[in-house]
């Protein structure tokens, strides 16, 4: 059993477990799931600076807080307990194309000469977190949600507008892949 | 819910939570320990079919694997069938309300934040749910990511009223 389940899941299992994740949080508590406005929320909390968007019942949100939380405690658990031994498998072509671009650790989840601590302060650290997190933040809360709350919640409720802020996204990701990343590795 | 104070505002995004809590009932702290369990379990789920690796990402935008692809697909099918359930059969919360089924307004935003969202998510292989769980999965370089991305946010709702919507 441990053994299965150290295994990298198969993109089934995660999708209905996923899936699963927006019935449970009505059932539980009519809670609508999207975890972008966690931010909002931790916004509103800290810096509201008396900006209208800021001015809501945040405490009355305080559940996607928890959330969030408990996404992170989970990972960390996932980590330290269910770790498989084996390295990540990275599909060929994917690999090859990094190499070309110049990451070198494929390692593990991330490549740690990009997403490393050693890199916060590097050229580096400015593009694949400061920017980075800054396009995922403003973006998020412009679009009104994120891959949750637009592409899981909102198809699932089947909110056309949903359906086009998720073709948004992947056009954004496409456009990031092969003509933003390019260009910062040449920066770099 | 909080009311709208700018009616003259309706082209904007909302300003009320647009992931709510409608439950009318308040909740304790223990209470919203139910979330906290969701959310480990989710975390769990991230890290272990890896859909929060760079790599992972890195692979759907280059069409080289199914994996994340399967993983949203699957989600999606299994959430629209919940939904028709809890719709059909008039399922009740645990606290015994009606289930909310928000509607969501189309404005621009969806268009130029969604694509700006697109950029981030290539860059940094990451949503906002998986920022959380890269920091519990021993990549603590990617709080800086989440503080930016708070940052982002907070300048959004400075500028939300000069920008298109």
């Amino acid at each position: 059993m441990f053994e299965l389940l150290s295994h990298p899941w198969p993109w089934y299992v995660a999708g209905v477990l996923i899936g699963l994740t927006v019935p449970a949080l009505l059932l539980l508590g009519n809670k609508l799931f999207g975890i972008s406005s966690s931010l909002r929320h931790i916004c509103a909390a800290c810096l509201p600076a008396n900006i209208p968007f800021f001015q809501y019942d945040w405490r009355k949100e305080v559940w996607n807080l928890f959330f969030v939380g408990g996404i992170l405690l989970g990972a960390l658990l996932a980590t330290q307990l269910l770790a498989d031994p084996a390295p990540m498998v990275v599909a060929e072509a994917t690999k090859a194309d990094l190499q070309t671009l110049g990451v070198q650790d494929f390692s593990g989840l991330m490549p740690e000469d990009l997403f490393g601590v050693s890199q916060i302060f590097s050229l580096k650290g400015l593009f694949f977190m400061v920017i980075g997190g800054f396009l995922i933040g403003f973006g998020t809360r412009y679009a009104g949600g994120c891959t949750s709350g637009h592409a899981i919640s909102g198809l699932s409720h089947l909110q056309w507008p949903s359906l086009v802020a998720t073709i948004a996204f992947m056009v954004g990701g496409f456009v990031s892949t092969w003509l933003l990343l390019p260009l910062i590795f040449k920066l770099l | 819910m909080m009311m709208s104070q700018n009616h003259s505002n309706i082209v904007l995004a909302p300003l009320e939570c647009e992931a709510p809590n409608s439950q009318t009932k308040a909740e304790s702290f223990v209470a919203n320990l139910k979330y906290l369990a969701v959310g480990v379990g989710f975390g769990i789920v991230f890290i272990k079919a890896e859909i929060v690796s760079w790599f992972r990402i890195q692979e759907m935008f280059r069409l080289s694997s199914f994996h994340m692809y399967g993983v949203i697909g699957t989600a999606v099918v299994v959430g629209a069938l919940s939904v028709l359930i809890i719709k059909k059969f008039k399922l009740r919360t645990i606290a015994g309300e009606a289930v909310v089924f928000p509607v969501k307004t189309f404005n621009k935003g969806h268009i130029f934040g969604g694509l700006l969202f697109g950029l981030g998510w290539g860059i940094t292989g990451a949503c906002p749910g998986p920022l959380f769980a890269q920091i519990g999965a021993g990549y603590p370089a990617i709080f800086v990511t989440l503080l930016s991305a708070i940052a982002g946010t907070w300048v959004y709702g400075y500028f939300r009223e000069r920008l298109p919507h």
